[in-house]
């Protein structure tokens, strides 16, 4: 390990944060991040399914079994990669937070915000095409079709699909995820306020 | 400052996570308004309004519930056995459930539709259909019991059926599953289906005096589906409207390939005009089919079935004007005609809209020949926009079936989104929704299949109970729920549990049907031929292997009581006579080791248990309905001693004879 100058180190709570940050992103590989509710008259308990980092969670086989009616593709874990790859990318930023905390260099604070915010981009990317795919490549020959009709849950909260009331949101491991995303936020700009005082 | 700075990140964030949550929409919980329980309130010792016959689907039987209290009245046995009375298990009633497949214990009793006179319900018989083994039975309402059963042929499975016309001339039963014709033709491939299956709709005549069903006509159709019917009345009396699903006329996995048309059909028959060409002889004689018309006799107390050979078939494809097909989307389960008779509402249980379709327009495309290119099977099809009166546009998800009020308003429940819709008949604007828990099925309003609906109430009889009552394990009571429809907007008084899987149900003004009601059987009038009259005529009697026992009942004894001579062997009939002539007095009889059921016999009536012993020793007997003080006492003894013995047939009741 090089040494690092003073001034480039960071302030030794923002070490802590990110370090602890780094543990929780972990535990994130083992928690569902997302979730999506469907309620409706007939289901007043709602029917639930959880997206994990390597599986999807909840009442999935009842899902699929309504979402035949109108021609939805089957959801299977096994049709995305994302399941293979996403527990290992989580490791890496984890052990990435970690090793920023343990280093403490204000520069590796920035670079690793800048990688965060575009995998939080790429990842609501990726899944808002996960869901346009599914609630708009439907079967053709599909019991009920209602012309002009598609069926993509919302990203982030609710919309009515037929006789369904869909509601997304993040689950614990996407809390988790974003209160990182706040924290680092938070100590690279108040890392940056500390460089302008010393630069000044 | 910096500690401030900090708790409004924090708070900032927790106000964002917590938002998403508050925002959810309430559940379903249905709000009641206060007088909802004095209006479903009936005091001790008073009547319900009407008297609702429901149908019990998978139970193969049939309900009676008093409206507006739900309270359950009575289960009348229809297509199944029933140990409880015997149904089936009697040797009385053992006809009533044979068929051309010899004895069939279990059916499926789909709808019940009143008799009709006038287009009103005139409370005489209810019909049932059953929709695995085809039948139709007829329901007398003086007795509150199952007077006829006639099997159909040609036909895979009764379900658009018992649907009557406007003065009950004909009961319709048609197939909800094509089949090739009965006979030995009928060995074909199943995916020859376009070629080889057809439908066949039966006529089925009401004699205006006895009720007494028969196969008057049956029309042959292209193979297709058909789901349910309403005949015309005022000015469309003479028409019948059936809608029919599987224009596609798939054979194999249904759901999907049964829901590809767009839109299927409203078959429109001039039943008049069948009746005409029956009449005239232009229909064919066919005489390869069998089917059992079962009779229960009242002066007998006993069923006759005899297997009859012949049905008249008339082709719709060889008439010109005998039937018409309407467009109608998407896989229609309800065709339902209005109270006036000038509008037909079909219900596409796919669909996201309703089509009104008006006689008038029907009667002026057909003398226009406003027809599409291409017949369907040899029938001609009316363009949709030429019949149609309108849209309701966006009314709900699934609509399944329509009824009536006597206001101008029609009432639709909706399975997927689970709902009844009220909407008005002239304008189509939809004018109330209120949800319904869950998944409605039909619906019924008191006299809304009738010329002059009584409206009041309606009841949705949901298919999916759930949370409604206390969980009584996987298998739950289906729940109907009562509406009050006298108001502008529908209100929710009552959610009541059901026996069996309600299809549809007849409401009828109590006061139609029971100051008719039958208490006993005069015993003067049975004509069974195994009567015992008076404890004088109590005897036992040995015919070879079989033993009769002609037995009286009344309180608090069986006459014999101890009964002797028996035989491993023997085959032993308990004619058991009631002898009593009071009201509500009936008595049981049961006996151990009987293979079969008790008995219960109404005042007046004589019914048989048949009894075959497995072994020799003591058997007691006894009555199963606490009819006194001493019902304990109302028992007896039988001896049974083995093959060849010397005991001699003797009984008696009380001292020794």
């Amino acid at each position: 390990m090089t040494e690092v100058t003073k001034p480039q180190r960071i302030k030794s709570l923002h070490r802590a944060i990110l370090t602890i940050s780094g543990v929780a992103l972990l535990a994130v590989i083992l928690l569902p991040i997302w979730r999506i509710e469907l309620i409706a008259p007939q289901y007043p308990e709602g029917l639930e399914m959880f997206i994990y980092s390597y599986k999807l969670g909840g009442q999935v086989e009842i899902i699929n079994g309504l979402n035949h009616y109108i021609g939805m593709k089957v959801l299977k874990a096994e049709d995305f990669i994302e399941f293979q790859v996403l527990p290992y990318i989580i490791a890496v930023y984890g052990l990435f937070f970690v090793i920023v905390g343990i280093v403490g260099r204000r520069k590796l604070v920035y670079v690793l915000l800048g990688a965060f915010i575009l995998f939080g981009i790429v990842a609501m990317v990726d899944f808002y095409i996960w869901l346009y795919n599914y609630g708009h490549n439907l079967d053709p020959t599909a019991p009920i079709i209602v012309p002009g009709m598609a069926y993509q849950p919302p990203l982030i909260g609710y919309k009515q699909l037929l006789n369904f009331l869909a509601f997304s949101i993040p689950d614990l491991g996407g809390w988790i995820f974003i209160g990182c995303g706040i924290l680092l936020t938070y100590c690279a700009v108040a890392e940056w306020r500390i460089a302008k005082k010393q630069t000044r | 400052m910096r500690i401030k700075h900090h708790l409004i990140w924090i708070l900032a964030a927790a106000v964002t996570s917590t938002s998403f949550y508050a925002c959810k929409p309430k559940g379903a919980g249905g709000a009641l308004s206060g007088d909802a329980a004095q209006k479903v309130y009936v005091a001790p010792g008073e009547y319900d309004e009407f008297y609702t016959f429901t149908s019990g689907g998978f139970s193969g039987q049939m309900t009676v519930y008093g409206l507006p209290s739900g309270r359950l009245l009575k289960q009348i046995p229809v297509f199944s056995v029933n140990a409880e009375n015997a149904w089936g298990f009697s040797e009385e009633t053992k006809a009533m459930l044979n068929t051309s497949h010899g004895f069939v214990p279990w059916d499926d009793l789909h709808h019940i539709e009143s008799s009709f006179t006038d287009g009103m319900p005139d409370g005489r018989w209810m019909f049932a259909n059953s929709n695995n083994t085809p039948r139709l039975a007829r329901i007398d309402l003086t007795t509150f019991t199952t007077a006829e059963i006639i099997e159909i042929p040609n036909t895979g499975g009764n379900h658009c059926s018992p649907f009557t016309t406007e003065n009950s001339e004909y009961v319709i039963a048609a197939t909800r599953f094509s089949v090739p014709p009965d006979g030995p033709e009928s060995d074909v491939p199943i995916d020859s289906y376009k070629e080889n299956f057809k439908g066949h709709i039966s006529f089925v005549s009401i004699d205006k005096e006895s009720g007494e069903f028969d196969i008057a006509f049956q029309l042959k159709t292209p193979g297709l589906n058909f789901d349910l019917s309403s005949a015309g009345k005022g000015i469309s009396n003479g028409w019948l409207f059936i809608s029919c699903y599987n224009s596609e006329q798939a054979h194999t996995l249904l759901e999907v390939n049964a829901s590809q048309n767009d839109k299927d059909f409203i078959m429109a028959i001039n039943w008049k005009k069948a009746e005409e060409y029956f009449k005239a002889g232009r229909g064919k004689k066919q005489t390869n089919v069998r089917y059992a018309h079962n009779k229960f006799d009242k002066d007998t107390h006993t069923a006759s079935s005899e297997i009859k050979t012949e049905v008249t078939v008339l082709d719709v494809a060889e008439f010109e004007d005998l039937a018409y097909l309407i467009p109608c989307p998407k896989s229609p389960h309800g065709a339902d005609v209005s109270p006036t008779g000038e509008f037909i509402v079909g219900s596409g249980k796919l669909a996201a809209l309703i089509p009104v379709f008006s006689f008038e327009k029907l009667q002026n495309a057909i003398a226009n020949s406003d027809f599409e290119g291409e017949r369907y099977g040899g029938i001609p099809v009316i363009k949709y926009e030429s019949a149609l009166h309108g849209e309701v546009q966006k009314p709900g998800l699934g609509p399944l079936h329509t009824e009536f009020d006597e206001k101008g308003n029609a009432y639709t429940s909706f399975f997927v989104s689970s709902e009844v819709v009220k909407w008005d008949l002239k304008s189509l604007e939809v004018l109330d929704r209120q949800p319904t828990y869950y998944s409605v099925g039909h619906l019924m309003v008191a006299g809304g299949n009738a010329k002059t609906p009584y409206g009041k109430y309606l009841v949705a009889y949901n298919k999916i109970t759930k949370d409604r009552f206390l969980p009584t394990g996987p298998e739950l009571a289906h729940s109907a729920q009562l509406f009050d429809i006298s108001g502008d907007k529908m209100e929710l008084l009552l959610d009541f549990p059901t026996l069996g899987e309600p299809h549809y149900a007849q409401a009828i003004p109590a006061d139609l049907i029971k100051d008719k009601s039958v208490k006993i059987y005069d015993i003067n009038a049975n004509k069974h031929p195994h009567k015992t009259n008076g404890e004088a005529e109590a005897r036992v009697v040995r015919e070879g292997n079989i033993v009769r026992v002609y037995m009286t009942a009344i309180r608090s004894h069986l006459t014999p009581d101890v009964i002797e001579g028996i035989q491993l062997g023997d085959e032993v009939y308990f004619h058991v006579t009631n002898l009593e002539q009071d009201w509500d007095m009936p008595h049981g009889f049961a006996i151990k080791g009987a293979n079969n059921s008790e008995l219960l016999v109404m005042p007046g009536e004589t019914l048989t248990l048949k009894w075959v012993p497995d072994r020799v020793g003591i058997f007691p007997y006894y009555c199963t309905d606490f009819c006194s003080a001493l019902h304990q006492e109302m028992s007896g003894y039988v001896r049974v001693s083995p093959k060849g013995s010397n005991v001699p047939i003797t009984y008696y009741t009380g001292e020794q004879k």
